[in-house]
This record gives structure tokens, C-alpha cells and sequence, in this order.
């Protein structure tokens, strides 16, 4: 029953995508094409979020007979589809919230309303496919959708080539999916999910599939090594449209690694779980060190999107060897964690993209180099930045450090794993985990430092004006939940119960009953945690400070130049940029990872020429790992451009060649 | 009492992993040569506690050794070559010393890994002892690779002598004559390292290992 | 009744602390200086600054925003709920329920976003030192601190400090060399926290010698003495995880009824002392280091945790 009202809203999606084809050209466009996706998203979520409490009576599966005539298109929802279904829903209410006030300022309305819609239809579809043909195509049809997305402002330099290489990275991916789709149904080619539960593949070909699994929906989620299109791409499309990139689609890949590698390859092996475990550890370190380099505020957000898409598939390892191991309670432990994680990312990825897209519509520009000072123009989005951006460096009482928390106690319990291997890799996550919620931390103060404190580097910054009231709307609605999810997280782990029980065959224990609201992962005599009461104890601390202060100090205060050390009226110059603030974090990581090395050039005395210094990063990846791979590939193109100029008589012999050789491949066969 | 015993034992073996990773952690030459004098004052402290609960009077001998050759004679003869050669400044490293301590952790993490399945019916303690043995050793010749300068490989040569000891002093005795022979050998190879540091100073006007490959006749 | 009488012993161990930080660093300053041979300003001598500093005016920068105002109060608040936290003269208090040792890092860490925060908002370049640095080595010390915390935790069984507190107390945990290796590490990453020597000089004049203080020096008035005082108590609270956890005797565990905790008060003032002299001795003796040379120092506490953990993981629960 729930089935047949989210498919009426991916289906009013769809007529949205092809109504706003003609309708693009109207002047309040976008505010009705916005205005019908965010209805028809809160209609979902609050589908979604009934499936997921409710449970049972509301879940159920569906055929459509449209697609292959022999297969049918399988639809489903069960407690895991209706998670990722809330999180892909909100994302896209958000989005079409903020859109309503950002759409105002496109300048191609048309090349961004039909796809839009067609991007949330085509998510929605994803989560809910039951057979691997209708998930395939899905798939490709949300790869489309957002690669037109990226495209719409193709005449900026860079978009072009971005687009590209997400497309050529998109494809890559579905064609590792298509292989391990076909992995999984075997030579009886039982395509639909049902009959791919019913039988589980070999160790080796499960190895295989899972394999395939992470490079295909791993490139998408972002994983390193694959996540080289994924600060190129997400920037350079709209800004809501960045936020549902970051925020949501790499979410549903990363459902499409949990739906292949938990649900359909059956029990797991311990070696899986330290695989994807070790790829999340480097995944989040040089996801957030790219960050730290970083002053694009835009690719900032989608390199740390690549760190949190590392915590992510930290806990999924974790589960994955616990669950091998039989220690279900362990494993829920850790699920829990990744998918809390999931959706607490896309909850203030959104909102600070959100906010960098409001920066972007306010001053034009997207370098820090040239912003500073936004607080005073921008006030509300600077407290809305500043609530994400606290979220994000998992500081209490927000929703991030909760996450984090139930990853580390997860971590807590790991020496019980028997395997070897387990015993020392899970220690070093540990420390790669901690390392980079640390760099996390830093990276946000860079951010949100140097793009809206100190003083305008830029005329754009100093002549910015706080945007539009939907915009404003939209991130303090998120912000508000950042808060909440952090303060009653109790209620939050309790409804993924039922996601955790399908999984991984046990859930945590229950939370809502508990004094107080506190939160207990294992047991009580081990840890807790009480988001309510140390919210209430720090506001309390922090009153009673204030109101002391009020008493009994003095109230005096004037305004006056800054202080400097004396220096009278700096320029704006001589503040710290993005650059500068990363220096030393550069100079201590950075020479390793990146190869980083710094060049003065300090023109002789007496020279008016001002000094210079130049920093030189290389992505040792792309070096190593991509670039080879362009240049065989461009070898053999080259070889091959000769076919494009023979003669007639030529091209006859190749036509008579293969002719020849299909017909003695059928004499052999016979 | 015997736990006591064991625990004071087990604290000797991983205090001198922790002055090994002292020795990586050191940059400049006078602090390099005190840290070994500190190592082989540990060494001679863990030998002197096996000998006490072990009841093998013998090894008193040992630690009495290594005490006053290692931790006093050694010291002050290399402190004298120092000031000698005029060489008492920074050490240059191959690689940086987060990354040298970064291997350091792997070589420990290898040491456990080899030594815990081979010692599956001693005691923890004592297999620990052992895998930390043989970090010792690891990290003595992870020293002596990753330094730039003579006088730090003989540190770092002596240091790995030191991880044997305790290796050997660990499983229960060593006779006293080989021990006699090992520490006259080491105090002659002293001896001809530092002959040899003269001349290579006389000769060269320095005694980085890098510029002395100019000299090897295979580079033009 | 049972509810009020714990509310009221933590209450008063929230006053306790705030009460005896600044006589801390009174206490630390006076040894220093005697350790010089000088008399060194009054024991009470911080508590003088800071009321001292209460009835200056505040002088703010025309570029100061809302953060720069805020900040003090909620680093001030911050710190103080984590020194709260820390079992000083009992364990078992109502508030440690509510978050635990990994908490309280993270607790430590909101107070040092918001710090750095305020270092950049008034635009100038010293505040970009100081929050540059601070940032630098908060993302060693902080990973550092978690492997410590990793450490005592698989020992104890548990993530609350004051279960930690009551396990090496209580048990016969011996001489573990992992125990060495986090305590080394523990005091390591104390000194680089509080902005001691040898990461950072307290006293210096020197802007490019700072950390702390160049994150700080536009601010005046009351709130430099919310500041100062949140220095103070972060002072404190690293020297009572210290003495809590591991020279834990004499601590009254929770329900021992009011003459125990006298007794552990006491005995905790004892620790405090000896703490003192134990870091004003320390600081004597060595000089400051470079900033590039805080990396490798930091990075070293980062492997002996490292180590220590590792070396639990694979000797326990086989």
C-alpha cells in the first residue's frame, strides 16, 4: 500500500520533468517546479518515515509490467529502502525548499527544472528497485539526470571537461555493476533480488561481486581511488543540485554497496569487512587533507564529502567482520553507526553546501581567497554555516559527534575478533578515524574562518547581501535537526532497529526506555551517553557564567581599531588566507602525501616587483593511477585511427574477413 | 611475588623499546649518544633483574659489563670523537622522523606477528618479551638505514648488540665466556669504527655516508 | 532525596574546581619561580588577574562579530562541564552519566573551535598564527589523546571515566607496560593542550613564539577573564585525569558517604601538589621548540598511544 503511493510520487516526479520541458520559459517557473517537488517529496517522506516506524503491515513488494516482457519491473520496500528513502526525501525537500529561492537567480531555467525533477524521480527509483535490471537502470537514468546537471552552465570554464570525466567515471561504474549483477544471477540469469537471495554465489565469485560492488557503487560514493571526478563534478553544478549530490546520490550508492554486499551476497567473510574497513580508513584521511588544501569553498564540501563517505564505510567493514565473526550484537553496533552517519552527513553536507550556495549567489565568487567578513553582511547564513560546520567536526551536543561516538565504541569492541589481520588493522582505523576528525575539525575552522570572519578581502564581500528568505528557511530548518538528532539520537537508533535486524540479524538495545534519555551502545556499566543533559548542563554553565559576569563585572564596552600589536590600520591583505592557514598542516602532511613543495621567489632589494610564493600539490593518484591508464588508452586510439581511412576496397576485405571468421567459428562449434 | 617479578621484567623489555624509539626520535648528536647511554643503562638494569630472579649469579656479570662498557666507557669515547671531529650538530635523516617512527610501529607490529605463533607455549609475558627482543633489533637496523651519518649507524649497531642481549638474558642464560667474547668483539669493532672515522675525516673533511659516494669509482 | 544529595556533591565538585584553578597556576608560577631563585608573584596572584580583569572595560574591534563575543562564554562553559566531569575527589558523579571520556575530548575540542574561531575573527594576522597553530597541533594531540583514551578503556572495560578510575583503584591491574605507554602520552599531549613549554611559552611577549596567547590578543575585560579562567581550569582538569587514573588511590568511590570524600579531597589536594611541582620542575629544565619540531613531538605521543593500543588489541580477549 505505501509502495503504490511512493511510486504516484515518482510518477508525479516524472510528470513534473516533462511538464517543466515547456514550462521553463514562464517567469515563475521554477517557483512551481520547485514548489511541486517539495510536495511530493514531504509526501514520500512522510511515507517513508511511516514504513520505517511502523514497519510490517506497510512494507510490500510490486511488479510493474513495463521493462524486459520476460522480467517485469520489481519494486520494493522494506526497513532498509524506507531509511534511504527518508534521507534521499529530505535531501530533496530541502533542495526544492532552498531552490524556490535560488532558482530566482538561474539564468538557464531550462536546462536545470526538467532534470532536476528527473534526478529526485530517478533516486527515488534506485532505492525502491527489487531486480537488478530496474536498479541498472535506474542507476544510469540518476547518472544521466545529474550529468545534465553538471552540464547546464557548460560554457564556464571547466564544467565541460568535469562533466566529461563524471561521465566517463559514471559509465565505468554502471559497467562494473553490470558485471557483478551478472555475478550474482548466475548462469540461470534470475535477475530479480528474491531469486538472488534464494541463492547465494561460491566464496570466489562472492569475492568477485564484491569487488565489482565497491568499484562500481564505491566510485560513485566517492571512495579512493575512485573519487577523482567527485570534486570536479559536484561543484560545478547548481548549488541545491551540489547539495543533492554530495548529500543524497552518494548516499544511494552507498545503499547500493549495502543492498549488494549485505542483503544479497549473503554471510559475509572477515577478510570483506577489512577490506572495505581499510579503503574507509584511507578514503577519510586523504579525503580531508584534499580539503585542508583546498580554498574553492564549493570543492572543500565535496572533498569532505569523500572523508565521511570513508566514516561511512568504516563502520560498514566493522559490521561486515563482526557479522562474519557471529557477533550480531557487535555488528548492529556498527551499522547502526555507518547508518546514523549516513544520515547525519546528508543532513549538513546539504546544509552547508546550502550555505556556500548562498555566498555564491550573494557575492559571485566561490575562492575564500576574496571573501571574509560575510558575518556582518550575512548573518543568518553565517549561523547556519556555523551550526554545520560545528556539526561536521563532531562537536557535542550536535548530531555528528554522535556518530562518530557509536563508531568509536564500535571500534572499543573489536579486540574480541579473532582474526589476526582484524586485530592489527582495526587499531590503526582507529587512529586513521581519530586523525581525521581532528583534520575535520581544522578544516572547518579554515572554511568557516576565513569565508565569513575577519574583514572583506574582495569588493564582492564587502558590497554582499543576506539572500532570500526561502534560502534562510531551508538552513535553519536543517540546522534545527542537526540539533535535534544530536540531542535525542535514542530515538534515531531505535527506528533503525529494524534496518539492523534485516542486516545483520540483531539490533541494539532499545533506547527509548532508558532515564533520561540517555543512549547506551552495549551496556550501561560500559558507556553512555546523554545528549539532552549535556546540552541542558553546558547552557546551564554557560548562563550561570553570563549571568555572574552581569552581576558582578563591568558592563563596559567600546569599540576601537584592532589591536595588532600597534599596527595602525592594516589592509585587509595582511589577514590570513585559506592558504596560509593550512601552511603548517601542509607542510607536516603535505610534503608526504601530496608531494607538496613551496617556492619563494623574494626579487633583489630594491626591486618594486612583490614576492611570490608558489605551492605545487600533486594527487600522487592521479599521477600513478590515472594518468597511465589516459595514456594506454590514448595510445591505442591513436593505433586505431587508421580505420577511419582506408580505402573502400579496404573496408570490403574487413567485411569479408569477419564474415569469414563468424562462419568458422561456427563449423568449430558445431 | 613471581607476578611482580615478571612484571618488573616485562616493564625492562618495553622500557627499552621506548629508548629505541627515543633513539629514532633524537636529532642532534650529543642527545643521540646520552639516549644510548640511557639504553644500555636499561639493558643492564633488565640483565641485572634476570640474573636477581633467575638466581644465575653470572649474569650480574653481564649487566656489570654492559653498565660500564656500554653505558659509561662507550658513551664518553664517542662523546670525545664528537667533539673531535667537530661533528656535534643536527643529524640528517633519509626519510622524515614521523615516517621513521611510522616504520618503527610496523617493525614492532612485524616483531609480535613473527614472535607470538612461535612462543605459543611460553607464558604472554615472556612472549612479549621476546617480540619486544626483536623490535629492538628491527629498530636498531632501521636506525642505522635511516641516518645520514657514521657515528649514528654505530649507535645504531650497538643498539641492535643490546636487543640480543636481552633476547638472550630473556630465555633463561647465557654462558658468561660467550658473552665475554661478544662485548670484547663489539669493544674492537669500536675501536676500528673509530680508527676508521679519523681517517675518513682526515681524508674526506667529513663523514656523511652520501658524499662519500663520490669516491666508490661508479659514478662519473 | 537520594537525587538532590548527588546533585549536591557534584555541584560542589563543580565549585571545587573552579575554586581551585586559579590557585593551580598561582601554585605552578610561585614553584617556577623559586626554582629560578626569585620570589615569584603571591599564591592568590591569578584570582587578583581575573577580578582584576572583570571590572576592565572591554575594548572590542570595529571587525569584532556575535563569535568574537560569544566565544568566551561558551569556551568558559565547555571547559568547565569537562572539568566537572573528571572524578577529582569522588568517582560516580550524577554528570558523568551523561558523557564520557571521549566526550570529554570532545568537549575540549568544541572549546578550541570556538577559541581558533575568535583568533580569526578580528582580521588581523596574529590571530591567523595562533589558530593556524593551535589547529596544527590540536589535530596530532587530539588523535593522540583518543589512542590514550583507547588504552584505558580496553583495560577498564568501559569509556567512563569515573569506571576507569574505580578499575585502577580497585583491581590488580599490575605493572602493564601499556599503562607506561599512555601515561608517557597522556603527559605529552597535556603539555601541548595547556600551552606549556615546551610547545608553547604562557608568558611569552613574543608574538611569533605564540599559540595560545596570539589567538587571544585582541581580547580585554571580562572576557579575558573568562578566557584566562578557562585556562586555568583545562590546566587542572589534565592534571586530574592524571592523578584520577593513574595514582587513583585514595579517591572515594560514589555512596562512601561525606567523610570519605573529605578524605579524597584531601588526598586530592596532595595529588594537585605534587603535580605542581612536578611541572614546574619539568618546564625549568627544558626550552621551548621550534614549532616544525612540535609535529614529530606530537606524532611521537600519536605512536607510543598507537603502540599501547595495539599492543591491547592483540594480547586481549583471545
Amino acid at each position: 500500500m505505501a509502495l503504490t503511493g511512493l511510486l504516484w510520487c515518482v510518477g508525479a516526479l516524472l510528470a513534473v520533468s516533462v511538464a517543466a520541458i515547456p514550462a521553463a520559459r514562464l517567469r515563475s517557473a521554477s517557483t512551481l517546479v520547485y514548489g511541486a517537488t517539495l510536495s511530493v517529496s514531504a509526501l514520500a517522506l512522510a511515507i517513508a518515515i511511516a514504513c520505517l516506524l511502523a514497519g510490517g503491515p506497510l512494507l510490500g513488494a510490486l511488479t510493474l509490467p513495463v521493462g524486459l516482457p520476460w522480467l517485469g519491473a520489481h519494486f520494493r520496500v522494506d526497513a532498509l529502502a524506507a531509511f534511504f528513502l527518508i534521507v534521499v526525501n529530505l535531501g530533496a525537500a530541502g533542495a526544492s525548499l532552498y531552490g524556490i529561492g535560488y532558482g530566482r537567480h538561474e539564468e538557464a531555467p531550462g536546462r536545470v527544472l526538467p532534470f532536476f525533477a528527473a534526478f529526485l524521480a530517478a533516486m527515488n527509483l534506485v532505492v525502491l528497485a527489487d531486480d537488478a535490471f530496474t536498479f541498472l537502470f535506474t542507476w544510469e537514468l540518476m547518472s544521466l539526470a545529474s550529468w545534465a546537471l553538471v552540464m547546464a552552465h557548460h560554457r564556464r570554464a571547466g564544467n565541460a571537461a568535469a562533466g566529461y570525466l563524471y561521465l566517463i567515471m559514471a559509465s565505468f561504474g554502471t559497467l562494473a555493476l553490470l558485471l557483478a549483477f551478472g555475478l550474482l544471477a548466475g548462469p540461470a540469469g534470475g535477475y530479480a533480488f528474491e531469486a538472488i537471495r534464494a541463492a547465494p554465489p561460491a566464496a570466489g565469485v562472492a569475492a568477485a561481486v564484491l569487488a565489482l560492488a565497491l568499484i562500481g557503487a564505491g566510485s560513485k560514493a566517492g571512495l579512493v581511488p575512485l573519487h577523482v571526478w567527485l570534486p570536479l563534478a559536484h561543484p560545478a553544478a547548481p548549488s541545491h543540485v551540489s547539495a543533492l549530490m554530495s548529500g543524497v546520490m552518494t548516499k544511494v550508492a552507498v545503499y547500493g554497496v549495502v543492498r549488494i554486499v549485505f542483503d544479497l551476497l549473503g554471510v559475509p567473510t572477515w577478510w570483506a569487512g577489512a577490506l572495505v574497513a581499510l579503503l574507509g580508513g584511507v578514503t577519510a584521511v586523504m579525503g580531508v587533507l584534499h580539503a585542508l588544501m583546498e580554498h574553492d569553498l564549493k570543492r572543500l564540501l565535496a572533498y569532505h564529502t569523500v572523508e565521511n563517505i570513508g566514516i561511512i564505510f568504516i563502520g560498514l567493514g566493522l559490521a561486515l567482520a563482526f557479522g562474519a565473526n557471529g557477533m550480531r550484537p557487535a555488528a548492529a553496533l556498527a551499522l547502526t553507526a555507518a547508518l546514523f552517519h549516513v544520515f547525519n552527513h546528508s543532513v549538513f553536507k546539504s546544509l552547508l553546501f546550502f550555505g556556500s550556495g548562498a555566498v555564491l549567489t550573494s557575492t559571485g565568487l566561490r575562492d575564500m581567497e576574496q571573501l571574509g567578513g560575510l558575518i556582518h553582511r550575512m548573518p543568518l547564513t553565517a549561523f547556519a554555516f556555523l551550526v554545520g560546520s560545528a556539526a561536521i567536526s563532531a562537536l557535542p551536543p550536535f548530531n555528528g559527534f554522535v556518530s562518530e561516538w557509536l563508531t568509536f565504541q564500535a571500534i572499543l569492541v573489536s579486540p574480541a575478533l579473532p582474526q589476526w589481520l582484524l586485530k592489527f588493522l582495526v587499531p590503526a582505523i582507529g587512529a586513521l578515524l581519530a586523525l581525521s576528525a581532528a583534520l575535520a575539525a581544522a578544516c572547518f575552522v579554515k572554511a568557516f574562518g576565513v569565508t565569513f570572519l575577519g574583514r572583506p578581502r574582495s569588493d564582492a564581500a564587502r558590497s554582499a547581501r543576506e539572500v532570500d528568505r526561502w534560502s534562510v528557511a531551508t538552513m535553519f530548518v536543517l540546522a534545527a535537526v542537526c540539533l535535534v538528532a544530536g540531542v535525542l539520537p535514542g530515538y534515531f537508533i531505535d527506528a533503525l532497529a529494524p534496518v539492523t535486524r534485516s542486516l545483520a540479524g540483531a539490533r541494539m538495545p532499545p533506547q527509548g526506555a532508558l532515564d533520561w534519555l540517555t543512549i547506551v551502545p552495549v551496556a550501561q556499566s560500559r558507556s553512555s551517553y546523554n545528549g539532552l543533559l549535556l546540552f541542558l548542563i553546558i547552557a546551564f554553565a554557560a548562563g550561570l557564567g553570563a549571568e555572574a559576569i552581569h552581576r558582578w563585572a563591568s558592563g563596559a564596552l567600546r569599540r576601537s581599531a584592532a589591536w595588532d600589536c600597534g599596527f595602525p590600520d592594516a589592509s585587509p591583505a595582511t589577514q590570513y588566507t585559506a592558504g596560509s592557514f593550512s601552511q603548517p598542516i601542509r607542510r607536516v602532511f603535505g610534503s608526504v602525501v601530496f608531494r607538496a613543495r613551496e617556492e619563494v621567489h623574494i626579487p633583489p632589494p630594491g626591486d618594486l616587483r612583490p614576492a611570490e610564493m608558489h605551492v605545487r600539490l600533486r594527487d600522487v593518484l592521479w599521477d600513478v593511477f590515472y594518468a597511465p591508464i589516459a595514456g594506454v588508452v590514448g595510445y591505442v586510439a591513436d593505433r586505431f585511427n587508421k580505420v577511419q581511412f582506408l580505402s573502400i576496397r579496404a573496408y570490403l576485405t574487413l567485411v569479408f574477413g569477419a564474415l569469414v571468421a563468424l562462419l568458422m567459428v561456427l563449423a568449430v562449434w558445431q | 611475588m613471581d607476578r611482580l617479578a615478571l612484571d618488573v621484567a616485562h616493564l625492562f623489555a618495553g622500557g627499552l623499546v621506548l629508548v629505541s624509539f627515543m633513539l629514532l626520535y633524537q636529532d642532534r648528536m650529543t642527545g643521540l649518544v646520552n639516549n644510548f647511554a640511557l639504553h644500555a643503562l636499561v639493558v643492564s638494569l633488565a640483565v641485572a633483574w634476570q640474573a636477581h630472579i633467575q638466581h644465575a649469579p653470572h649474569l650480574y656479570i653481564t649487566a656489570a659489563i654492559a653498565l660500564v662498557v656500554k653505558a659509561i666507557v662507550i658513551p664518553f669515547a664517542l662523546h670525545r670523537i664528537i667533539v673531535q671531529l667537530g661533528i656535534h650538530r643536527t643529524i640528517e635523516t633519509v626519510v622524515g622522523i614521523g615516517q621513521t617512527m611510522l616504520a618503527g610501529i610496523g617493525l614492532v607490529a612485524l616483531s609480535i606477528i613473527v614472535m607470538l605463533p612461535i612462543t605459543a607455549k611460553a607464558g604472554t609475558l615472556t612472549q612479549q618479551d621476546l617480540a619486544f627482543a626483536l623490535s629492538v633489533l628491527l629498530l636498531g637496523l632501521l636506525m642505522m638505514i635511516s641516518r645520514r651519518n657514521a657515528v649514528s649507524q654505530v649507535v645504531g649497531f650497538m643498539s641492535i648488540e643490546n636487543g640480543l642481549i636481552l633476547a638472550a638474558t630473556g630465555a633463561k642464560g647465557m654462558p658468561l665466556v660467550v658473552e665475554i667474547s661478544v662485548a670484547f668483539s663489539i669493544l674492537i669493532a669500536l675501536i676500528v669504527i673509530g680508527v676508521f672515522l679519523f681517517r675518513i675525516r682526515e681524508r674526506f673533511d667529513t663523514v656523511d655516508i652520501h658524499a662519500l659516494h663520490e669516491y666508490r669509482g661508479e659514478r662519473p | 532525596m537520594a537525587i538532590v544529595l548527588d546533585l549536591f556533591v557534584q555541584i560542589a565538585q563543580m565549585v571545587l574546581v573552579l575554586a581551585l584553578a586559579p590557585l593551580f597556576t598561582g601554585f605552578v608560577r610561585k614553584t617556577k619561580a623559586h626554582l629560578l631563585r626569585r620570589q615569584g608573584p603571591p599564591l592568590l596572584q591569578p584570582y587578583r588577574e581575573v577580578l582584576r580583569l572583570l571590572r576592565k572595560d572591554v575594548v572590542l574591534a570595529d571587525s569584532a562579530s556575535w563569535v568574537f563575543r560569544v566565544a568566551p562564554y561558551l569556551v568558559f562553559a565547555t571547559t568547565w562541564v569537562a572539568a566537572a566531569l573528571v572524578p577529582t575527589f569522588a568517582t560516580g558523579l550524577v554528570f558523568s552519566y551523561a558523557a564520557d571520556v571521549i566526550a570529554l575530548v570532545a568537549l575540549l575540542g568544541s572549546a578550541r573551535f570556538m577559541l581558533a574561531l575568535a583568533g580569526l575573527d578580528v582580521g588581523t594576522s596574529f590571530g591567523g598564527i595562533g589558530s593556524s597553530r593551535e589547529m596544527l597541533i590540536a589535530s596530532l594531540a587530539e588523535p593522540a589523546m583518543l589512542m590514550v583514551v583507547f588504552t584505558l578503556s580496553l583495560l577498564a572495560g568501559s569509556t567512563q571515566l569515573s569506571s576507569i578510575a574505580e578499575f585502577m583503584q580497585a583491581s590488580d591491574v599490575g605493572l602493564r607496560f601499556s599503562l607506561a605507554l599512555a601515561l608517557i602520552g597522556l603527559i605529552m599531549v597535556a603539555i601541548a593542550e595547556n600551552a606549556r613549554i615546551p610547545i608553547d611559552n604562557p608568558a611569552t611577549h613574543l608574538e611569533l613564539t605564540m599559540v595560545h596567547e596570539a589567538m587571544i590578543l585582541e581580547y580585554s575585560g571580562r572576557h579575558l577573564a573568562l578566557i584566562e579562567a578557562a585556562a586555568f581550569l583545562k590546566l587542572l582538569l589534565y592534571v586530574s585525569v592524571i592523578a584520577c587514573v593513574f595514582f587513583p588511590w585514595g579517591i572515594a568511590v560514589s555512596g562512601q558517604g561525606p567523610v570519605a570524600y573529605v578524605a579524597g579531597a584531601g588526598v586530592y589536594l596532595l595529588k594537585l601538589a605534587a603535580g605542581g611541582l612536578l611541572l614546574a620542575a619539568f618546564e625549568t629544565a627544558i626550552a621551548k621548540m621550534r614549532v616544525f619540531r612540535v609535529p614529530d613531538f606530537l606524532g611521537a605521543a600519536l605512536m607510543l598511544g598507537f603502540l599501547a593500543t595495539l599492543l591491547l588489541f592483540v594480547t586481549m580477549a583471545r
